[in-house]
């Protein structure tokens, strides 16, 4: 910083002398804060039990180890925000919260539509959607996703 | 004829110089010539002509009927927006049956004034990646400096359709350069000359990566000025649509066409929108230009760090105010996008369950089985991390730690741009990449978070702020390259910025690609 204000200041000097002679405000090298790994959180180890719960609320399944790590990588890159300090500061949730959302009044706009509506489902039974029989737990699965997933 | 800007293919269209189908004959040509790149998913090929047959009719009238604003103009749109009766497959497996029985607001804004649709573009699955390498139709490939070969032509014409829709597509290893992402199908159409103008998504700079890469202009809007109904959400809280052209003027009178309130979208403003043309000439003395110093970040290539250079200067020798300015929370921004990313990516993606649309497995043995094989067998790796990262990250023990906490940081990054602008400085001058595109071979070696990592740097903390930005080709590299610079403007202050972003359009006259020697390869 000093440095870049001392050349500054020499070009400013040499402008007088020199009309050609020019100061770019492009920075010369990158301007990045080291991350001080000592205020990071540790990335917990991710056990079977949470890999578990997550497969069951996301319904998507880690697959393999790779599943995992990217899990974890994903949570070391998230843990480095507590560099930021937030105190105070509100969570912002849309970019337009100093304006009214816009609200159309309560009436019936369209309809007639049962067609268009039902013209994506694979399966459908008289102007019904079809769905297996529900409120049945997944069945649980032998599943090792590698050295990571320690059994609990 | 292809090399005409959006703007001369209009003129030329009202005053008779050139005919809609001649036009929609030579772009269905090009298309066919660089089929190789990938860039498109569906062709609409019947309809185009079909639209171009009644605009000459409408031409032929006795009774003269409106001319629209776009009449006879072919258009390509991204797969993730919604058209009537086309396949819209968000380049996932999940989607590879749908057929929208309606039509996004803004590309029935664009069909409106006469345009047409001549493709549906290829990107990446569901829009999360930055290279247009992770759509299940494979990776798109950056029309500059790529070895187009007439055999390969040959073959490519008569690829049929089922070959190209599957995972593990076959890829070449050749040296040839990605598009970027996640919208590339749409730049690489438009850089190509296949259409004049094209729509992408910008979510952490979908739109603005890939035009930087294939030298074309990419346009994000401010946040709450184009309607998102019908584009296939991704992260609410950011998803703007946005377009590729060949010129600024060219952006300005597709937005013109586009924006404005919807009353499908509640996230549209209701504030009257004025349509305005821009002016060839501005005075450049009046304007205070920001440099945002952490914009130079570790990973900047020497050519993209001169070209910005350059163009600073360019406007300080001109006369503009140019002043170094900083963006402290820039550098934490990419962590934030990651984290609000998932979040929401987790939540929007939960309504593909295979039973009222989109692909449903054969598993019938309970609801949940069913949902659980559909996800499993519909979504690809990425799409799955992130929506399990998201849930983690969601957990009731993790919620203030990480999605609370991203949200607080989001605040401080769009006050950073707002403290700027209230400090006077009319807009912000930054590199939109890293780097000029780089090889598929090399890009596919980094995994898709690392990759957007690096790849949305400078991109990502303007959807944070919903302000509008814009990426301008500004020259080539040492290596040949394109290079695009990005304007950040105003909330709401969008003409401003095209404004600026057009003088210095007119300053660099960069020559577009020009792919005219295809025309001869038989």
């Amino acid at each position: 910083m000093l440095l870049t204000k001392l050349t500054c200041r020499l070009c400013f000097q040499r402008v007088s002398r020199n009309k050609n002679c020019f100061c770019s405000k492009v920075p010369k090298t990158p301007i990045w804060e080291e991350v001080d790994h000592t205020r990071i959180p540790n990335v917990p180890q991710i056990d079977q039990e949470m890999i578990n719960h997550l497969e069951r609320v996301s319904l998507v399944e880690f697959n393999n180890q790779a599943g995992i790590e990217r899990l974890s990588k994903a949570i070391e890159s998230a843990n480095k925000l507590h560099m930021v300090n937030t105190d105070g500061i509100e969570p912002m949730e849309s970019v337009l919260e100093d304006r009214m959302l816009y609200l159309r009044e309560d009436k019936v706009t369209d309809g007639k539509c049962k067609q268009e509506v039902l013209s994506n489902a694979v399966k459908t039974i008289e102007d019904y959607f079809v769905a297996p029989p529900g409120n049945i737990p997944l069945k649980t699965k032998e599943r090792d996703y590698g050295s990571n997933s320690n059994g609990s | 004829m292809l090399s005409l800007t959006l703007k001369e293919a209009v003129h030329k269209l009202r005053d008779g110089s050139i005919t809609a189908k001649d036009l929609c004959e030579k772009c269905i040509e090009r298309l066919n010539k660089t089929q190789q790149l990938n860039a498109f998913i569906t062709e609409t090929v019947d309809v185009s002509r079909d639209s171009a047959a009644e605009t000459d009719k409408r031409r032929r009238k006795s009774k003269p009927m409106r001319w629209r604003k776009l009449e006879g103009l072919p258009i390509a749109v991204k797969d993730n927006f919604c058209t009537t009766g086309i396949r819209t497959s968000c380049a996932t497996t999940m989607l590879q049956n749908y057929i929208p029985p309606y039509t996004a607001t803004v590309v029935q804004r664009l069909q409106d004034e006469g345009a047409y649709l001549i493709g549906k573009t290829n990107m990446d699955e569901f829009a999360m990646g930055s290279g247009s390498v992770d759509g299940i139709h494979g990776p798109v490939r950056n029309p500059w400096k790529y070895k187009f070969t007439s055999s390969n032509l040959e073959n490519q014409q008569t690829k049929p359709i089922e070959q190209v829709s599957m995972r593990n597509y076959h890829t070449s290893t050749d040296d040839w350069h990605i598009a970027g992402g996640s919208s590339g199908g749409s730049a690489a159409a438009v850089a190509s000359g296949v259409c004049f103008g094209a729509l992408g998504s910008d979510t952490g700079g979908s739109t603005r990566n890939p035009a930087a890469y294939c030298g074309v202009v990419g346009f994000k809007p401010t946040y709450g000025m184009l309607s998102r109904h019908g584009l296939v959400p991704l992260v609410n809280s950011m998803d703007v649509p946005a377009l590729f052209s060949k010129t600024v003027d060219d952006a300005s009178i597709l937005f013109n066409v586009m924006a404005g309130h919807d009353v499908h979208d509640s996230t549209t403003v209701t504030d009257e929108f004025n349509h305005f043309t821009l002016p060839d000439n501005m005075n450049i003395k009046d304007l205070h230009i920001g440099i945002p110093k952490e914009y130079h970040a570790p990973g900047l290539s020497k050519d993209v760090h001169n070209a910005w250079e350059e163009a600073a200067d360019m406007f300080e020798k001109a006369g503009a105010k140019v002043t170094q300015v900083s963006l402290p929370h820039t550098q934490y921004s990419i962590l934030c996008y990651i984290v609000l990313n998932c979040c929401e990516v987790a939540s929007n993606m939960a309504r593909y369950d295979g039973i009222e649309f989109g692909h449903r497995a054969a598993n019938e043995d309970s609801t949940e089985e069913l949902y659980a094989a559909t996800r499993h067998e519909g979504f690809n790796d990425v799409v799955r991390g992130r929506i399990l990262a998201g849930n983690y990250f969601l957990l009731r023990q993790n919620y203030e730690k990480y999605f609370a906490k991203a949200m607080q940081v989001r605040r401080l990054i769009s006050e950073d741009f707002k403290k700027v602008y209230a400090s006077g400085v009319d807009i912000l001058l930054t590199p939109t990449t890293l780097t000029t595109a780089p090889t598929y071979k090399w890009f596919t070696e980094r995994d898709n978070r690392t990759s957007s990592e690096e790849q949305d740097i400078f991109t990502q903390p303007v959807n944070m702020a919903g302000v509008p930005a814009i990426s301008v080709p500004s020259k080539l590299s040492t290596d040949g390259l394109p290079i695009g610079l990005q304007f950040i403007g105003q909330n709401f202050k969008d003409k401003e910025l095209l404004t600026i972003a057009k003088w210095y359009e007119q300053q660099v006259q960069f020559k577009q690609l020009n792919l005219d020697y295809l025309d001869n390869v038989s």
